[in-house]
């Protein structure tokens, strides 16, 4: 028996607290109330009802509202999380990521790593999150919508005494009924667009149901919204990516399979002038220094003809020059490239002089390419200088030898061998910055710092979004929702005629004081008594 | 009217799941390299070694390719460094190959390298072209190739000298 039979003769599906048709009271714990529970209009949620197999309460555990809020309060907590420190995508390449963070942030930052949040909104338990909320969208909202619908479209004009008598909005009427006056009401709700169903004599004004619909279709849209974050991870669909390029690079750009490659000519970067600029500037010159005017890459791009083989040096055909600022991309087949960071002055060349330790007397200047440093320099006159090796990123390993932490020359150092006339077979000199040490013993010469190179490099993210216009389409049919369901107020009329009295009962689904003035103006002139509120008069709604 | 129920909850609830693991899936694979497929094809490259001398991959058909990506900061390459050049010297009369991509440094840096470790096999610098077509992240990483040119395995890590032996075996033509 999976059904409810009303005494008014309609079937109702089990759970059902109100008969869909008429409106009568089919639970007892209902009975004993002064008002009826009209959420849902009284109709089975029928997740509260089966709980018979697995999967019935797998559905059931997400139908509830109550787990579908506690999911959204835990991606709050988690989401917030992730923006202490910034996500391992937006930090500079220039060192492993643990190590950034641990002497960026010490040792939170290092917790912070080790516990993943470095990567927060792409770990799987955070995912698991966004789906279990979009699971719990998708269930909770049809287990209400659907019932709710079915109570909407099965209700009879004439509802059930004890219905009636158990809203909130209730008055009875017994003298002065006359067919004009209920014409007249008649007249009146129609003209507030109220649309009239009768049956024998019975009245049920409705106006506005869409609104109920709202919540509902505010969660299509959040579902559409969440369906267009996960097209994200289809390949081809979302490109969001970092190109770091020194002044004067050419690399690919990620993201486009080696079909565009990107110049940087030059990034710069000014800032506001105290005599060159506008007045209006000039207090917030004072106030704070210097302010920046513009972030700009004057970037070439190019692209690659015919096919080449990776490694292979690819011949580039030029397409357009152009200045990326912030705001400003430069687009090319669905791919924008904005401004996004910068690093000044990364040294890039290094000189040196030989020099006579005694005398001081120098031999010739090396300049030393610190991507791309030569083996020898020659400086005549017997004078040479050999790089023995080349330590980039300099650090003392573990074994207290020196090494590099990597590629980019962030703390260049050098083993030197430099022959001169006098030592033919050379001396060895360690050469870092602010250090100068002689490893095989007192040295004749030494290789003193004569100055520093140095290249700005610009960083642009490169960004790709197809879905784009799904998450757009998700955002707007939530707005309708919320519309839908804030701005209008579904509102019914019932009028009964019981034993030669007139019963009238009002509902809305919000708004009371609204539908109490609108009431209040219908029956004005008709002589008929408005329903009143039940409630006390201090409870607000 | 409950089987049908039933049926329409595991419906919706078997195609949200589906959803759900797709995206876990392709989350989770997002920064592996789902560049290269298990045998399938390897990209192709063309490379130039420290004498000059241009090598394409898809030259080496008919021999096993051992491809390695390393960097010379990179403290477990340069310790298996050793243990691919000794097998190397087992296998090369056999028809392997051993190729080692360089992660962009400089040539001084990748010359000095080879002097210190005595490397005989071709060693070549990549700028960066190449580890994207392979979608390199963290090294070393060594891709085993066989003779028709297709990945047969891929690792990520030290190797030890026993596993370069076995990995060597395993491409031998």
């Amino acid at each position: 028996m999976n059904e409810v039979k009303c005494e008014c003769g309609h079937v109702n599906p089990q759970g059902t607290i109100l008969c869909e048709s008429c409106g009568r009271v089919l639970e007892e714990k209902e009975k004993e109330k002064q008002l009826v529970d009209m959420r849902y209009e009284g109709s089975a949620r029928r997740s509260q009802t089966y709980n018979k197999t697995f999967i019935d309460k797998i559905w059931n555990f997400f139908s509830s509202v109550k787990v579908g809020v506690w999911l959204i309060v835990i991606l709050l907590i988690a989401s917030s999380l992730g923006t202490i420190f910034p996500q391992e995508m937006y930090i500079p390449p220039v060192m492993p990521p643990w190590e950034y963070y641990e002497e960026q942030y010490g040792w939170m930052g290092k917790l912070y790593y080790d516990l993943g949040f470095n990567n927060l909104y792409s770990s799987w338990w955070y995912l698991l999150l966004i789906a279990a909320l979009g699971v719990s969208l998708v269930i909770a909202s049809l287990d209400r919508v659907v019932p709710l619908y079915r109570s909407l479209k099965n209700q009879r004009v004439a509802r059930h005494e004890s219905f009636l008598k158990r809203q909130r909005m209730f008055s009875v009427t017994d003298s002065g009924l006359s067919d004009e006056a209920i014409g007249k009401i008649k007249e009146e709700l129609t003209k507030k667009r109220y649309k009239l169903r009768e049956e024998n004599g019975d009245i049920l004004a409705e106006k506005n149901r869409f609104s109920r619909w709202g919540p509902y279709v505010n969660h299509l849209g959040l579902i559409i919204f969440l369906i267009g974050g996960m097209l994200r991870f289809v390949p081809g669909m979302y490109v969001d990516e970092i190109l770091w390029l020194r002044d004067g690079e050419t690399k690919a750009i990620p993201g486009t399979e080696g079909q565009y490659y990107l110049k940087n000519n030059q990034f710069i970067l000014e800032v506001y002038d105290k005599d060159k600029d506008d007045e209006v500037f000039q207090e917030a010159i004072d106030k704070v220094g210097t302010v920046v005017k513009n972030y700009q890459t004057d970037a070439t791009l190019l692209q690659k003809q015919g096919g080449s083989v990776p490694g292979e040096k690819p011949e580039l055909k030029k397409l357009r020059d152009q200045s990326i600022q912030v705001n400003k991309p430069l687009k090319v087949d669905g791919f924008a490239l904005y401004q996004v960071d910068y690093k000044l002055n990364e040294m890039s060349k290094m000189a040196f002089q030989l020099e006579n330790k005694e005398s001081g007397k120098q031999f010739g200047e090396v300049v030393v390419d610190l991507y791309e440093p030569q083996t020898k320099y020659d400086l005549g006159n017997g004078y040479k200088v050999e790089i023995m090796s080349y330590f980039p990123d300099f650090e003392f390993n573990n074994d207290g030898e020196p090494a590099t932490k990597s590629r980019i020359p962030n703390n260049p150092a050098f083993i030197f061998k430099m022959f001169s006339p006098g030592k033919p077979e050379g001396e060895v000199s360690f050469v870092a910055i602010r250090q100068n040490l002689e490893p095989l013993g007192e040295n004749e010469f030494k290789m003193t710092f004569a100055g520093v190179e140095t290249k700005n490099v610009t960083a642009l993210t490169v960004r790709k979004d197809l879905t784009l216009w799904i998450i757009a389409l998700g955002g707007l049919i939530f707005m309708i929702g919320v519309v839908q369901g804030a701005y209008w107020n579904h509102r019914r009329l019932w009028l009964r005629r019981v034993n030669g009295q007139l019963w009238a009962a009002a509902h809305t689904n919000k708004n009371w004081h609204g539908l109490k003035r609108e009431l209040d103006d219908v029956f004005s002139e008709s002589g008929i008594t408005a329903p009143q509120d039940q409630v006390s008069g201090d409870k607000k709604d | 009217m409950k089987n049908k129920r039933l049926i329409t909850r595991t419906i919706i609830l078997a195609v949200m799941a589906l959803a759900v693991g797709y995206t876990l899936y392709a989350n989770m694979n997002k920064d592996k390299n789902q560049k290269i497929v298990i045998g399938k094809p390897a990209p192709d490259f063309v490379l130039v070694d420290m004498e000059g001398n241009k090598h394409r991959l898809s030259d080496y058909k008919g021999q096993g390719v051992f491809l390695n990506f390393w960097a010379t900061w990179c403290k477990p390459c340069e310790r298996e460094m050793p243990y691919i050049e000794n097998q190397y010297q087992q296998f090369k009369d056999q028809g392997v190959q051993v190729l080692a991509i360089d992660s962009g440094e400089s040539e001084l840096a990748v010359n000095r390298f080879i002097e210190r470790k005595g490397m005989t096999f071709p060693v070549l610098i990549d700028e960066g072209p190449v580890q994207a077509a392979y979608g390199i992240n963290p090294l070393p990483i060594t891709f085993l190739i066989d003779k028709e040119g297709n990945v047969v395995k891929s690792h990520t890590g030290e190797l030890s000298e026993e596993k370069v032996r076995e990995f060597m075996e395993q491409i031998k033509p």
